[in-house]
């Protein structure tokens, strides 16, 4: 039986907690902790219970990035990625360009029974790299996924919409799956896996060596302000009645919405 | 004359009200306005629309077998539809069904596409948005043949500015089903008003100490027109309340035009989430709370002492104002 191959499109990105800092104006002091993207974790989780199920598979775990980007994927092979694929770039690139490199170096490593992503990216939530990635193959792709079982040729999913209303999906395998961070519980690594995801390959590929031209497409940041914050804080005192006087009187009269 | 697109959200049978803001940000470009409905009432759309500006309606047919949404086949019509009508722009909202049609239209056309932004600018397609868990502010520009924008939910303030509009349709032939298939679309009940889309968001953490106590939280929403009741990650992982209600940088990104902080103490991760609210009212028992030097209004008070008190008070003014 052929190895059913499992590709979790993972992101570096900056903590959320890290203390953001612009420099010049249009890029972040990169100098802060990064880590791998949350939702992404929801993925490899997933992916690491379908290689169960579905013997014999691997997970391997694909990234644009910067060198220093090893570090997530090496967290990604802790989480249960048998091998990654890191493509290197110096720069940072829009959702049009990424989904590109990552099919580029995803074909050229092998035929994907299945992709999983996270629904979007906390840094530039863009939430679109999945539908792109699904198209440059001609594959089919649902997002914010958060129940998932193969079933022969097919993946069933339910997307979670709004007011907890779901859509329940079949796909034809291979497709692309966006996790949403109701598809599982992500499971945090123990010691010895750490310890042996340093063993793993991460496989190197210059993004220049993918021969991938600049696309007509685009976005590009002009600009990157601090957000400003000009809240000056008032506060409401007295007894709870006066204070929900107060509230109340401040929801009619300021914000007019009572 | 250019015209540029407005993907119109329904739900339950009725125009969603975010929309009117989508076509006051698209009237004031001053190009022409025309909307995009899909497999909905085209005449509600009318009559919902004209009054802010929006002079052609499109009733967009997507066929084929199955189920009436299924946002693979909507995005194949939506980019037909653009074709159809020469339109090179297209705005729709950042709402759950914008999330999955806008970066399947996007893909299909290989177009650049920005959700969530504050600011579009139709003229240059230029954009502000929010980058890095609401720590900055990016603009953005856009390059391509096609323009695709996500505006973010209360974004753009509604303003009416009348016209009447004529109704035109489109029906898209229908394909195969590209290995998509909408089995179902289930609700559990929960009629709710979206979060993203509230004027008003009264939200609990820690400090609620139990999920019944959201009662309180629940009590004063229902007595203002447009709230709802949204939680911090707390309350959510300690099983309180839903995952749907979480507001913050892993939940729901919310812009109501007040947000009522209950027991949140405010980290970093909440602030992703709801930092462009209009105006945010915080009640904290500890002093220290970040969330309290981060507001326009603060009480260092019990709100088990106070939410009741407010709710009196919301039902006195409510009965005032009959």
């Amino acid at each position: 039986m052929s190895l059913f191959k499992i590709y979790v499109c993972v992101k570096h990105v900056p903590d959320s907690a890290a203390t953001i800092t612009v420099l010049g104006s249009d890029r972040i002091d990169a100098n802060v902790t990064f880590l791998i993207n949350p939702y992404d974790e929801h993925a490899l989780t997933e992916a690491a219970r379908i290689r169960q199920q579905h013997a014999p598979a691997e997970v391997v775990a694909v990234c644009l990035g910067p060198s220093a980007a090893e570090n997530t994927l090496r967290s990604a092979m802790a989480m249960g990625a048998d091998r990654s694929i890191l493509v290197v770039t110096p720069q940072d690139h829009d959702s049009i360009f990424t989904a590109r490199a990552l099919k580029s170096a995803i074909a050229q490593d092998g035929e994907p029974g299945i992709i999983l992503t996270g629904k979007e990216a906390i840094d530039t939530e863009g939430m679109q790299t999945l539908f792109r990635l699904a198209a440059n193959f001609g594959l089919p792709a649902a997002t914010n996924v958060v129940k998932l079982q193969l079933q022969d040729a097919a993946a069933l999913v339910e997307c979670e919409k709004e007011s907890g209303a779901v859509d329940v999906i079949r796909m034809g395998l291979p497709c692309v799956v966006g996790a949403g961070k109701g598809l599982n519980t992500p499971r945090y690594p123990t010691f010895p896996e750490i310890v042996k995801s340093r063993k793993k390959e991460v496989k190197k590929i210059d993004v220049a060596a993918l021969g991938i031209a600049r696309p007509a497409s685009r976005v590009e940041i002009i600009e990157l302000k601090p957000a400003v914050e000009n809240r000056a804080p008032r506060a409401l005192t007295g007894s709870a009645a006066e204070i929900a006087r107060q509230i109340a009187a401040i929801l009619k009269e300021e914000a007019r919405v009572i | 004359m250019e015209k540029v697109a407005l993907l119109i959200e329904f739900k339950a049978g009725r125009v969603k009200k975010a929309n009117f803001g989508m076509a006051t940000l698209v009237r004031r470009s001053g190009k022409a306005m025309c909307a995009f409905v899909v497999n909905d009432s085209a005449a509600e759309a009318q009559a919902a629309l004209e009054p802010y500006g929006v002079q052609q309606v499109v009733a967009i047919r997507s066929g084929g077998p199955g189920a009436a949404w299924d946002p693979a086949r909507w995005a194949r019509a939506i980019a037909a539809a653009m074709d159809r009508f020469g339109i090179t722009q297209l705005v729709g909202l950042t709402t759950p069904q914008g999330r999955d049609l806008l970066p399947r239209i996007a893909a299909q056309l290989d177009a650049p596409l920005i959700m969530d932004c504050l600011e579009v600018d139709l003229d240059r397609q230029m954009v502000k948005t929010s980058r890095y868990s609401g720590k900055t502010v990016a603009t953005i520009r856009l390059s391509g043949r096609h323009f695709i924008y996500g505006l973010r939910g209360n974004a753009v303030e509604a303003q009416k500015a009348p016209v009447a509009a004529e109704r035109l349709s489109f029906d898209d032939t229908p394909g195969g089903d590209g290995g998509f298939e909408v089995l179902e679309t289930r609700s559990d009940g929960g009629e709710a008003l979206n979060l993203a889309e509230a004027d008003v968001i009264i939200s609990g953490g820690r400090g609620m100490k139990s999920g019944e106590n959201f009662r309180l939280l629940f009590d004063c929403a229902r007595l203002i027109n447009g709230a709802a009741v949204g939680a911090s990650r707390v309350a959510v992982d300690l099983g309180w309340v839903p995952y749907r209600m979480q507001v913050g940088q892993t939940g729901v990104k919310v812009n109501p035009k007040v947000y009522i902080a209950c027991g949140i103490s405010g980290s970093v991760q909440h602030f992703a989430g709801m930092k462009s609210s209009g105006m945010i009212i915080a009640l904290n028992t500890d002093p220290n709370a970040a969330i309290l030097a981060h507001c326009d209004y603060y009480a260092v008070a019990d709100l088990f002492d106070v939410l009741p008190e407010l709710k009196r008070q919301l039902t006195a003014s409510m009965s005032s104002a009959e």
